[in-house]
């Protein structure tokens, strides 16, 4: 277990430094970074008076390794076009995105699973037929489509909710600032969320309903079942308990993607996470953003993937207690 | 006479398919008597499998029960409401499955699956539920019981994991206890002792026992009596001496034969039937084994044989109907006695 864990620690340090490096290498050929932070008019020797100072004259490994060493502290620079440092931006738009992901992680679980056990506990009945067309929409149709159909319907036809930003939020601690526990906060959160999590949640749907049918075709289950064990047992102790396993994996995985993702629904509805941050950078050319960007994105899946490994390790007994005989 | 256990009338099963409805079992009748064991013999596809889940009312769909009657101990059980068959599984039937790494499941400790089962079955405590689960891991014969009990399936051995299968079909002391194949998916080394463990325990409380197998050696040294099928028709059932030592059926006689001698002499040549069982969907027309049989005659392609008395056995052979001296060619009937089949002793049906 210790071992396992410590083979995964060095394997998601190794994908960090290669991130980091992709990362690095934007600096260096994306543009020229004095040419960001200077003036048309400043001279020739002004620049070059600042590209030492910056380090860029220095050799190519000694600037990596100052990069690394500096991303490890939270230090990625300055931004180019608000000139401020970016880990205090990022740290200001982190709560929106995490709030958003994890709310729309939620809402896909609680509404995917029941979905994914109804449809394969009652295979033949019209509304678990009705939950797959319904779960075919969600995954064919693209995510910036979906916001902006609930935007019309809800927001501007039905003017239930309102379609851009985040509300009225609150500052805990002085460091995050949320948007649960106000109402605005939350009634702005339900759409985005929703858009967001739609194509996971019809995703974890499908996988539920697939393990289940598999689960129920398992030798255990008709072994339960010649027990004499009830209905409820069976098909929500055995079978879902075995059916969870996969979907932890994929959902954890899956969070990770949802992080990601959220670029697109936040540009639908003007939501101030990092998402959007990261396209205003994009559009500006703001390396010291993307990289953080970047490597925060990286630094969270490979975060979640660990985190993932250990709560599988925790279900399943046979990886847990190892020594698995024929 | 006490009523039988277990009592299966004209039994059909059939499997709606795309095309066509195959009929997996064709009227079966046998009956198996409180303590008593039957063995359930036949090749891969005979229909044991299918047998034995119709009984406990576990048909995979879309198999259905379409003819016949089912009785436990005199009461009907083949058209009970799915919840009163339910209370029926495990509680006054038990089954145990070929394979006992996948009959557990992984993600739940020994002594949960026990106690679940018997808490199921039984108004006991918890506290009592993990007694009982105890001792009867104790009595399959697990080392440590206590403490075995909450371990996961996959730190036993395959031998360990059929005990404590066992432990669980057995837990609210079934009086009929369906047994599919305990033992095929075992070590060699294992195998007698399973099968001597299920007899005992069987045999303590009184349950009957039908044990499918196609060990024949398992059914010589465990049953009492034996029911042959052939293509989801029974061919031949009676007391297991005389099934094994002086078969009556054609195809009994034939799969006697494939047996290798315990004494295990190298040189002796297995007898084999030539061809093999026919799918569902190609049975012959009349007796389903006649394209193999040795000893069938124009009636055999025609009409299907229903069960006749054959020494102390029944078998499902026009040799052993009444009118059989008269409707055979008598090349065919002097083969058939070389073979040991006892021929009628009446010429025609009159007696
Ligand atoms: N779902 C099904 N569809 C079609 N045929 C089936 C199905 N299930 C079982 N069968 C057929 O029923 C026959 C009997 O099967 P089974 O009872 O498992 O045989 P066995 O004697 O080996 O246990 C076999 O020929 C098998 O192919
Ligand atoms: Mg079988």
């Amino acid at each position: 277990m210790i071992a396992f864990a410590i083979k995964r620690f060095v394997q998601a340090l190794g994908v960090m430094l290669v991130v980091a490096l992709i990362s690095f290498m934007m600096f260096r050929f994306v543009g020229d970074p004095v040419n960001q932070l200077v003036g048309v008019d400043t001279s020739p020797a002004e620049r070059e008076a600042l590209r030492e100072a910056l380090g860029l004259n220095d050799p190519v490994l000694l600037q990596f390794g100052r990069f690394v060493v500096k991303a490890a502290q939270f230090d990625f620079g300055i931004s180019y076009q608000f000139k401020q440092p970016v880990a205090s931006l990022i740290a200001s738009r982190l709560p929106a995105t995490l709030e958003l992901s994890l709310v729309s992680a939620f809402f896909a679980l609680a509404v995917g699973v029941p979905m994914g056990v109804y449809t394969g506990l009652y295979r033949n009945t019209w509304l678990a037929r009705g939950f797959l067309a319904i779960s075919l929409v969600g995954v064919s149709l693209p995510t910036f489509l979906i916001g902006i159909l609930l935007i019309f319907v809800v927001s501007v036809h039905l003017g239930w909710l309102p379609s851009f930003g985040r509300g009225q939020t609150v500052s805990l601690w002085g460091v995050w600032s949320t948007g649960l526990l106000t109402k605005s906060g939350l009634q702005s959160l339900i759409l985005p969320a929703i858009t967001l999590g739609l194509f996971q949640m019809t995703l974890i749907m499908r996988l539920v309903r697939g393990e289940m049918l598999e689960v129920l075709r398992t030798d255990y289950i008709k072994f339960a079942r010649a027990r004499g064990l009830s209905r409820r047992a069976i098909n929500f102790g055995h079978a879902l308990k075995n059916t969870l396993v996969p979907v932890i994996t994929i959902t954890g995985l899956q969070l990770g993607s949802i992080i990601a993702f959220a670029i697109i629904t936040e540009t639908v509805f003007q939501w101030p996470g990092m998402g959007l941050l990261f396209l205003q950078a994009v559009q500006n050319v703001d390396i010291p953003i993307m990289a953080a960007y970047l490597l925060l994105i990286a630094f969270l899946f490979v975060l979640i993937n660990f985190i993932v490994d250990l709560l599988y390790v925790a279900v399943d007994p046979r990886i847990r207690l190892g020594g698995a005989r024929g | 006479m006490t009523e039988p256990t277990l009592s299966v009338r004209n039994l059909r099963v059939e499997i709606p398919t795309r095309r066509g409805v195959l009929t997996a079992i064709d009227d079966l009748s046998f009956d198996i008597a409180p303590g008593e064991v039957l063995g359930m013999v036949g090749e891969s596809g005979a229909g044991k499998s299918i047998t034995g889940s119709a009984v406990i009312g576990l048909l995979e769909p879309p198999g259905r029960i379409a003819g016949g009657e089912i009785r436990l101990a005199g009461e009907r059980i083949d058209n009970l409401a799915p919840d009163r068959m339910r209370r029926i599984r495990g509680r006054r039937i038990g089954m145990i499955f070929q394979d006992p790494l996948t009959s557990l499941n992984p993600l739940y400790r020994i002594g949960d699956q026990l106690v679940e089962t018997i808490l199921t079955h039984q108004r006991v405590t918890t506290g009592e539920a993990r007694r009982k689960a105890r001792q009867l891991l104790e009595e399959v014969g697990i080392p440590a019981a206590e403490t075995r009990l909450s371990s996961y399936p996959h730190q036993f051995s395959g031998g360990m994991r059929q005990r404590v299968v066992i432990a669980l079909a057995l837990a609210a002391d079934p009086e009929l206890v369906i047994a599919d194949e305990p033992t095929t998916a075992l070590d060699v080394s294992v195998q007698a002792q399973i099968i001597a463990l299920l007899k005992r325990l069987c045999a303590e409380r009184g349950a009957a026992v039908m044990l499918i197998t196609h060990d024949m050696g398992v059914i010589a040294e465990t049953a009492d009596r034996v029911c042959v099928l052939y293509a989801g028709r029974l061919a031949e059932i009676g007391p297991v001496r005389n099934v094994v030592k002086h078969p009556q059926h054609p195809y009994t006689i034939g799969l006697m034969a494939a047996i290798p001698s315990l004494s295990g002499d190298p040189d002796e040549m297995l007898a084999q039937i030539p061809g093999s069982m026919p799918r569902l969907g190609a049975i012959p027309p009349g007796c389903a084994f006649n394209p193999r049989c040795d000893y069938s005659f124009s009636r055999c392609r025609a009409e299907r044989p229903e069960p006749y008395p054959a020494g102390t056995s029944h078998a499902a052979c026009f040799l052993h109907a009444p009118e059989a001296l008269r409707q055979a060619p008598s090349d065919i009937l002097q083969a058939a006695t070389a073979a040991g089949i006892s021929l009628p002793n009446t010429v025609d049906g009159a007696s």
